[in-house]
């Protein structure tokens, strides 16, 4: 197999559907891409075949996807505030069970690394933490100001991290429930005094492999938040002294960074979507700018790597999820 | 067109009557006789009866399916839910759980087609009840009830603008009906500008300057009556009165329960100010929310904005019927059109004046009331089209002014509202 190449990639294959996606995850063992649709859906398709199944269970959009580490159940977090616990590789999945988890939108949900819990985070301002084999509540984890938008588990499990509109990240003892640190990733919010609104926020977050930064993204420059007038922006945080020690752009684009992971030979990977178009963009550590970016047919709204390092799964406005990879294209 | 209604037309006859009915009171010899406010008690009697226009103004573009005609679950209806309401069978969006509760005292019109995607277009037909046309000038709602249900010796302003931000000031916007209809900007809910005596001058000195500017006024008034020096003593007087009674701009002496339960936030503020402004004879008043323009990001900028508009304005709503005031009172939530049912890339929804929706309550608004319909997605109006001529046919109506009425203005017959719309006869009672 090739080894990942950013500069090969290219969109391989459409899932196409008949609404509007807004999230995507592929499953831990690499068959199925799930995607979240604006019909309040949940798309499961099957890499290989192009096989779909439609799961519909929410209430509302569902842009929190999470699975168990050995892919067997996924769980969603809807704008409804429910959580739902799924199998995930039925043929046709049912769901094994529901939580009115959160007042208000679930905008995020983390599986933490050993499979034992979940934890949700919304507009209630709270992260939840549950029991993922029973869906019993564990603990509440309380000191946000503003709407949670992304949650995520550090890969030793032992914190949890949540990041809100108002750009503050909180590190979280799983233990305790109480908040060890906050880091403040204010330039991805702003305050538009002449259309009295708030925007920005953590879109996304990203531990990097060796765990010393902590990427947080989003956007900044909005000049015009209620036009789409903004650029994206990743705010790069060395884990240990707090301190920022990048702001990764996206040289001459216009939109929001909806996604980042860290890709364990590459860096950061990030998807941005908005009114300069979709795109794929990749960083290195030591460079603001970005190393590569590729233009996607339509906006990105949702992105996440597949399990062989060469595939990228990206949500999109058009109806369609589409797989890249970053593979050599096929000769003939 | 220029004001002229000091040459004997009815407007100088209304004028004349009521400087004699001044001096008459006995309150000084102040043109305009704006004497009564001086009388407490036939002020209260007054306020109590008087007819008032609130106007809740959604700067930038309100989406109905995220407030008044939510479609949940169709390919247009975004991610929120539609929830019941006090009134059997009338759902609105979730986001408006509190003003839910208060839906027996309001209506819904949901046919609304102005034809229009333009926001200055579409602000001036909402707001003046006509198309724009070249060279002509019509007052707005806020000069035509000012003109129409103001006592003339109410000496505090009848159109009072309520805005987010601005430093305040006099409109521009009651065009042939003279300034004294223009709007007074309350910037950011502050008292109007120059309303507070400046320190560097005695309260003595400040009487002795201004009964000499009335002297020479009347002096000059007895020969060379206008409307322009009308209006310029009008001005004046309307001034005294202000700093007089300028503790009625001042919110900060509602009880902190009520601020506390209006939102203490701009937009809270000004309508607890509001509904001072309207317990102390202000005849309209319109608040402006802003921004629903939400080309971007229609489902976050709808969550931030209509939480807060749903908070304040159902407390307000509360607190008229409580006290009484809703009869007498007309309550309307305008924006200059609506939101484009298909969501954009940018999960945002464009202008839209095709099929949208305005709640109105109070004074002769049939409460519950449900007006027209649109299709299952939101796309058209099915049932009861009605453009802007129609709703601002319906507001006069509501407060008992004959919109098929005329103006005198200089010998012409100038109509109140566009004659080719009639009002919404079911909407009222």
């Amino acid at each position: 197999m090739s080894p990942p190449d950013p500069k090969q990639l290219h969109v391989v294959k459409d899932f196409e559907y008949t609404s509007p996606f807004v999230s995507c995850r592929f499953d831990p063992n690499g068959r199925f891409v799930f995607a979240g649709a604006e019909d309040r859906s949940v798309q499961r398709f099957d890499l290989a075949s192009g096989n779909r199944v439609s799961l519909e269970a929410h209430d509302s959009w569902v842009r929190a996807i999470g699975f168990s580490p050995d892919g067997t159940k996924f769980y969603t977090g809807g704008y409804d505030g429910r959580l739902i616990f799924w199998p995930a590789e039925a043929e046709k999945p049912v769901p094994d069970g529901s939580i009115e988890a959160h007042r208000g939108w679930i905008r995020s949900l983390a599986v933490s690394p050993d499979g034992q819990t979940i934890a949700t985070a919304g507009n209630d301002h709270l992260v939840k933490l549950w029991n993922a084999a029973d869906g019993n509540f564990i603990a509440e984890f309380a000191g946000h100001e503003s709407h949670i938008y992304y949650v995520m588990f550090h890969p030793t499990g032992q914190f949890l991290l949540s990041g809100d509109l108002k750009g503050q990240v909180k590190q979280w003892d799983v233990s305790t429930a109480q908040a060890v640190r906050t880091f403040d990733a204010s330039p991805l919010h702003s305050f538009n005094g002449g259309q009295g609104v708030d925007y920005g926020g953590i879109r996304s977050l990203g531990m990097s492999a060796d765990g010393k930064h902590l990427a947080c993204s989003g956007l900044h420059k909005a000049t015009n938040p209620l036009g789409a007038v903004n650029e994206p922006l990743v705010v790069l945080f060395d884990w240990e002294s707090q301190k920022t020690v990048r702001s990764h752009v996206v040289s001459g684009v216009k939109g929001i960074l909806w996604q980042v992971v860290y890709h364990s030979q590459l860096g950061l990977v990030g998807g941005s979507g908005g009114s300069g178009g979709g795109w794929i963009v990749f960083w290195q550590p030591d460079q603001d700018k970005e190393q590569f970016k590729f233009k996607m047919p339509n906006t990105v709204r949702d992105l996440d790597l597949h399990k062989d390092g060469l595939r990228i799964a990206t949500a999109h406005h058009d109806k369609r999820i589409r797989l890249s990879s970053m593979a050599p294209k096929a000769k003939g | 067109m220029k004001c002229q209604y000091a040459c004997g037309t009815t407007e100088h006859v209304v004028a004349r009557r009521q400087f004699l009915g001044g001096l008459a009171a006995g309150v000084g010899g102040i043109v305009g006789g704006l004497g009564f406010m001086a009388r407490p008690a036939a002020a209260k009697q007054l306020a109590s009866q008087q007819k008032r226009v609130l106007v809740i103004y959604m700067a930038g573009g309100l989406s109905q399916l995220e407030s008044w005609d939510p479609k949940p679950k169709t390919d247009t209806g975004g991610p929120f839910a539609a929830i019941p309401t006090s009134v059997p069978g009338l759902h609105v969006s979730e986001l408006l759980p509190a003003t839910a509760q208060q839906m027996h005292h309001l209506a819904v019109v949901r046919g609304i087609n102005t034809h229009n995607n333009d926001h200055g277009k579409g602000s001036y037909m909402m707001l003046k009840g006509r198309r724009q046309m070249p060279g002509v000038e019509i007052p707005t709602l806020g000069a035509v009830c000012a003109k129409s249900l103001t006592d003339d010796g109410n000496g505090l302003p009848g159109h009072i603008r309520i805005s987010p931000g601005g430093s305040g000031g006099r409109g521009n916007d009651a065009a042939y009906l003279g300034p004294k209809y223009a709007s007074v900007s309350l910037g950011n809910g502050k008292p109007p500008q120059n309303s507070a005596r400046p320190d560097s001058i005695a309260e003595a000195a400040d009487q002795l300057r201004n009964g000499f500017r009335k002297k020479v006024n009347d002096h000059f008034s007895a020969r060379r009556r206008t409307a322009e020096t009308d209006a310029y003593t009008y001005s004046f007087e309307q001034a005294q009165q202000l700093m007089q009674q300028r503790a009625i701009f001042d919110v900060a002496q509602e009880p902190a329960a009520d601020q506390e339960r209006y939102g203490k936030y701009d937009f809270g503020r000004h309508c607890l100010l509001a509904r001072r402004l309207l317990e102390n004879g202000i005849t309209f008043v319109q608040v402006s929310h802003s921004n629903y323009d939400t080309h971007n990001e229609n489902f976050n900028f709808h969550l931030e904005q209509v939480g807060e508009f749903d908070r304040s304005f159902a407390a307000l709503i509360t607190d008229l019927a409580d006290r009484g005031m809703l009869e007498n009172t007309l309550v309307v939530v305008m924006s200059e059109f609506g939101r484009t049912p298909r969501i954009n890339q940018h999960y945002g929804r464009d202008h839209w004046g095709t099929a949208w929706s305005v709640c109105l309550g109070g004074a002769r608004i049939q409460p519950g009331a449900v007006i027209g319909k649109t299709n299952d997605n939101g796309t058209a109006v099915v049932d009861r089209e009605v453009d802007a001529g129609h709703l601002f046919h319906t507001y006069l109506q509501a407060v008992d002014v004959d919109s098929t009425s005329s103006f005198d203005i200089g010998g012409r017959e100038l109509p109140i509202a566009d004659p080719a719309f009639e009002s919404i006869g079911e909407l009222l009672t």
